[in-house]
């Protein structure tokens, strides 16, 4: 079974679907989004069925498939997967049938004076295509493939933003894409510049991520290089200073752009540190680990200031996955298979977590039709169903032990505390404010009196379980048992670091979520 | 004085050019001999043969490397590769002005153009089926001025082309049957600084004829070569004519009339000016500085390395305030004029001529074809006054008429240089040739420049998807066959070339050739 070319089918599959649903007619609402959902599980679970199929013991890159592409550029086709993409991928497929469920009625009500100018198909059409996008990102291994879609999964998510988004959507989609755009073109100089570098050194120009991992590139130089990539994927992650488009971004999107927004297109940026810049660079990435850990940590105790400030439900949502980001980059950045793993197992665990997160915020401003945390009020007496899952995807956002996000901020406080304990110790002050600000919306939004728009709420009904539960349950699977994951990234993480000359790169870590 | 007798000339070598000017010939005869119901028909037909022929020839006779008339004229890979791209842009050019099926009156051009704005007979002719079909010939000189343009090895042959692109031009730059005054006015000021720009490109001239006692371009350079060139006679000279080729390729700071002339043309003719006339003026601004001043490369250096870096910047920067759309895209076009000029720049010295050349002519032939979409777009979107060019008709222009918008929406991404586009397959491929030639500082400049031109680009896509229509919007016309096979032929290429562009970015690659 591993020989079919699982990556090519996922990409294709939804990328097809996406363009022949503009052949269904507009109003056929529900087949459309049966379509949708039936690739949608069709790419779950052929992800799910590559993951079996995925040997974590094996060659670092499996799934390898690598077509000609524009030779002129030495430009390659090639896909494959170490156990970082691979989670990823599940990460999306498992996510995207979530947002479907979500955006049921997404687009249901164009033109009827709401505003929005999308329909019900080109949402569903731009977030196959986006999915399609998405997969071939983590899937690429050849850069220059990798920077293409980098680029054009901005379109798809621009459109959804800009037409489907609440009111001041057309600024946040521009500025959405501006940003990531700028990043991208500066990421641009470095890649032509890799490639320039490499024909140098190996007398033929390649894009191709084995080849370039593999030559040694002049210290000075390396610094100009890792910083074009670096610059990318800061604004993409986002670090701060770089994160003034996400709030906007994700306050702006409607949900189930949200949830993919934050859950796995930001994750490109994180994910980048740890495909290229730490492997490409890694006389660079040791050189400017201290500043970017210093922006990391910034930015987990700034983000967590703000959200505790916002009085917008989707704004204080977005501004803790800046924290949340900041984690990431001192996992990535300790230089520390332990961290690095827990850095990774971060990123699949703030997509569910954040997203079931966003999901129920969803929920409320869909009942409510309010942003603000101060028009709600009592709603736990209400909705009883919609409180508990709020209150278990907040306990999983600030890190209650025995749920998933706990295993991976430990992982990343513990592989940090070795080489930086300041930066560790100052991040666990992150986690403190992460309780506050999590308790308190939800104090303010479930406890009290009950509001008077709140009386009339409904409680969670079949659509919305069904597509809740499924995160809500791997919160808790996750957090007792997260050994499948770990097994799966453990090895490209010390690869990861291998190439990096972390010291202790072979040192066994992972156990964190036994104990 | 060396004997007279006629130079050898291959004519199969200049077949291209001479189909098309043979063209031109006829087309002012039928003018003046065929009856106006059958004018516009044949017109129309002989003006296409003509730039298909050319095309037809330009394949033909592909493979050539020679010089011909006693060294004028060039028939290599470069100019024949030129000489295509501008024949198959203006048959597409001429299938713009061809179109009947938008204006209600069946033409984009003016009854008479002789009739003073307003009077009464232009009154009474205002919606005559009929128009100039003079605006075919024309156009067909010009074309045929372009093509030779982009292939004199000779000063004076190119000083002689450029006044053959540059006259028909004026003129049908002023007969645009709707908004007359504007387009008038806009004839006028091409002509002003027109004129101007073909003086310094002919004190430039004699300049050099001063300092090397030929217009050759061969026997320039190797003038050069012999007494150095720091000659003040050389450098003047130089800067002239490179001042000429910039003011016809519409680079900043010698742009100020492309936004006029622009908007004020008829659209058909924006479309023949933005794409065929860029394109020869790059040619002839390559041949110049590789053939002519190949060994003085560090005195003209210096100087396009700047320009590039103003012209991204100007285009890039004004065109955000733009508020018409036709003004815009001239602005994205003078920021395109600073990213050849980054392919310029790449080619390092004459004797190694490498990827700088086939890039750039990979990139004219990309923007070429996006751009003419765009204009044909452009000619689509109208109200009561004939095309309706500010941004804000244009809101909500998806959910009126979706397919519009999203070829619309297919260059403005090709322009802005998003992957999977031709526009980012140009990009690209003139940036690595800077990089490798260690221009980056000007490519990193580029980029941001493509970044914030990206914006004015995006603002469009946002007017047409996101914001609700207006009220009093425009429609948008169905186009006849003539602006369908336009949008159908730029549309595909425009993916193609993103797509799979390997087969041109080949044929570009042998064509780097220039002799001389």
């Amino acid at each position: 079974m591993s020989d079919l070319p699982f990556l090519l089918i996922l990409m294709v599959l939804p990328l097809v679907a996406g363009f022949g649903l503009l052949a269904v007619p507009e109003d056929r609402h529900d087949l459309i989004r049966r379509i949708t959902l039936g690739v949608s599980l069709v790419v779950l679970v052929l992800a799910v069925f590559m993951t079996v199929a995925f040997e974590p013991s094996g060659p670092r890159f499996q799934f390898v498939q690598s077509y000609s592409w524009i030779p002129d550029f030495g430009v390659r086709f090639a896909l494959g997967v170490d156990g970082i993409a691979l989670v990823m991928i599940l990460l999306i497929g498992l996510l995207v049938p979530v947002v479907i469920g979500a955006s049921w009625n997404e687009g249901a009500d164009a033109g009827r004076g709401t505003g929005k100018t999308g329909s019900m198909r080109t949402f569903f059409a731009w977030l196959l295509i986006l999915e399609a996008l998405l997969i071939g990102v983590f899937a690429a291994t050849d850069i220059f493939l990798f920077y293409v879609f980098f680029e054009a999964m901005l379109v798809p998510m621009y459109f959804l933003i800009g037409s489907f988004g609440g009111p001041r959507r057309q600024y946040a989609a521009v500025k959405f894409f501006l940003y990531s755009l700028v990043g991208g073109l500066v990421m641009l100089a470095s890649v032509i510049g890799l490639y320039v570098v490499s024909a140098n050194e190996i007398g033929q120009g390649t894009f191709a991520f084995d080849a370039l991992r593999q030559i040694s590139i002049d210290p000075d130089l390396q610094k100009l290089l890792f910083l074009g990539f670096f610059i990318a994927f800061a604004i993409k992650a986002p670090l701060v200073p770089f994160h003034t488009w996400l709030p906007d971004a994700g306050a702006e999107a409607p949900i189930g752009g949200a949830v993919l927004l934050v859950g796995v297109l930001d994750k490109v940026g994180t994910f980048g540190f740890l495909r290229y810049c730490l492997p490409l660079f890694p006389d660079a990435s040791r050189a400017f680990a201290p500043a970017i850990l210093v922006l990391a940590v910034l930015g987990i105790l700034y983000g967590a200031l703000l959200a505790m400030g916002q009085t917008d439900m989707k704004r204080l949502v977005a501004y803790t996955s800046i924290a949340h980001f900041g984690f990431i980059a001192l996992g990535v950045f300790a230089f520390t298979t332990q961290a690095g793993t827990g850095a990774v197992l971060y990123m699949v665990n703030h997509g569910i977590s954040t997203g079931a997160l966003f999901l129920i915020v969803g929920m409320l401003i869909s009942r409510g039709k309010s942003r603000t945390i101060g028009d709600y009020g009592g709603v736990s007496s209400v909705t009883p169903l919609l409180a508990g899952a709020f209150l278990l995807a907040g306990l999983s956002s600030l890190a209650l032990p025995g749920t998933n996000s706990f295993v991976s901020e430990f992982l990343v406080l513990l592989g940090s505390f070795g080489p930086y304990p300041v930066f560790s110790i100052l991040a666990t002050v992150g986690i403190i404010l992460a309780a506050l600000y999590i308790l308190l919306m939800y104090q303010r939004t479930m406890h009290g009196p009950i509001k008077p728009a709140v009386g009339g709420f409904k409680d969670l009904n079949k659509r919305e379980m069904a597509y809740l539960s499924p995160l809500l349950a791997l919160i808790i699977v996750l957090g007792v048992y997260p050994k499948p994951l770990l097994d799966i990234i453990t090895p490209a993480v010390n690869a990861t670091m291998a190439d990096v000359g972390a010291e202790g790169s072979t040192a066994q870590a992972g156990n964190g979520g036994d104990d | 004085m060396p004997d007279l007798s006629a130079p050898s000339i291959s004519y199969v070598g200049l077949a291209p050019v001479l189909i098309v000017l043979a063209a031109a010939c006829l087309g002012v005869l039928i003018e003046a001999f065929a009856p106006r119901h059958l004018r516009w028909n044949v017109q129309v037909a002989l003006a296409l043969l003509g730039t298909v022929g050319a095309l037809v020839a330009v394949v033909l006779v592909a493979g050539r490397n020679e010089l011909t008339a006693a060294r004028a004229v060039a028939v290599d890979g470069t100019a024949l590769f030129l000489e295509g791209t501008i024949a198959a842009l203006g048959a597409l050019s001429i299938l713009m002005f061809a179109e009947r099926a938008l204006d209600p009156a069946k033409s984009a051009f003016v009854a008479s153009a002789a009739l003073p704005v307003g009077s009464s007979a232009d009154r009474k002719l205002a919606a005559a089926p009929y128009s100039q079909t003079e605006v075919f010939p024309l156009a067909s000189f010009a074309i045929g001025g372009m093509m030779l343009f982009a292939a004199s090895n000779n000063l004076l042959v190119m000083f002689v082309a450029l006044e053959v692109l540059s006259l028909p031009l004026y003129l049908i730059c002023g007969m645009a049957r709707r908004r007359r005054l504007l387009s008038q006015e806009s004839a006028v000021k091409y002509f002003l600084l027109g004129s101007f720009a073909s003086a310094f490109f002919l004190y430039g001239l004699a300049l050099i004829y001063g300092f090397s006692g030929s217009v050759d371009l061969g026997e320039i350079r190797e003038s050069a070569a012999r007494s150095g060139s720091s000659d003040a006679l050389f450098v003047t000279g130089l800067a002239l004519l490179i001042v000429g080729l910039l003011f016809k390729a519409g680079i900043a700071p010698f742009h100020a009339w492309t936004p006029d002339v622009y908007q004020g043309a008829p659209t058909p003719v924006t479309a023949l000016m933005a794409a065929c006339t860029k394109v020869a003026a790059f040619g002839a601004i390559l041949r110049l500085l590789y053939v002519g001043f190949g060994t003085s490369e560090w005195t003209w250096r210096p100087l396009i390395y700047s320009i590039a870096i103003v012209s991204m910047v100007v285009g890039a920067i004004l065109g955000i305030t733009q508020t018409d759309v036709k003004r815009m895209l001239a602005y994205s076009s003078i920021a395109h004029a600073g990213f050849l000029l980054v392919g310029v720049i790449a080619l390092g010295d004459a004797a190694t001529a490498g990827r700088g050349l086939s890039s750039t002519l990979f990139y004219l032939l990309t923007y070429g074809l996006t751009t003419v979409g765009g204009f044909a777009v452009v000619t689509l979107v109208r109200d009561g006054d004939g095309e309706a060019t500010h941004l804000s008709k244009w809101a909500g222009l998806a959910s009126r008429s979706p397919l519009t918008a999203a070829v619309m929406t297919l260059f403005l991404l090709g322009l802005a240089g998003l992957p999977l586009t031709s526009g980012f397959t140009g990009k690209f491929a003139v940036f690595r040739a800077a990089i490798d030639d260690g221009a980056w500082p000007l490519v990193v400049i580029a980029l941001l420049a493509s970044a914030i031109a990206a914006f004015f680009y995006l603002r469009l896509v946002v007017l047409m998807y996101f914001s609700p229509p207006a009220e009093d919007g425009p429609t948008v016309g169905v186009p006849g066959l003539p602006t369908t096979i336009v949008l159908a032929v730029t549309a595909a290429a425009t993916l193609i070339l993103g797509l799979a562009p390997n087969a041109v970015l080949d044929l570009a690659e042998q064509a780097a050739v220039l002799v001389g």
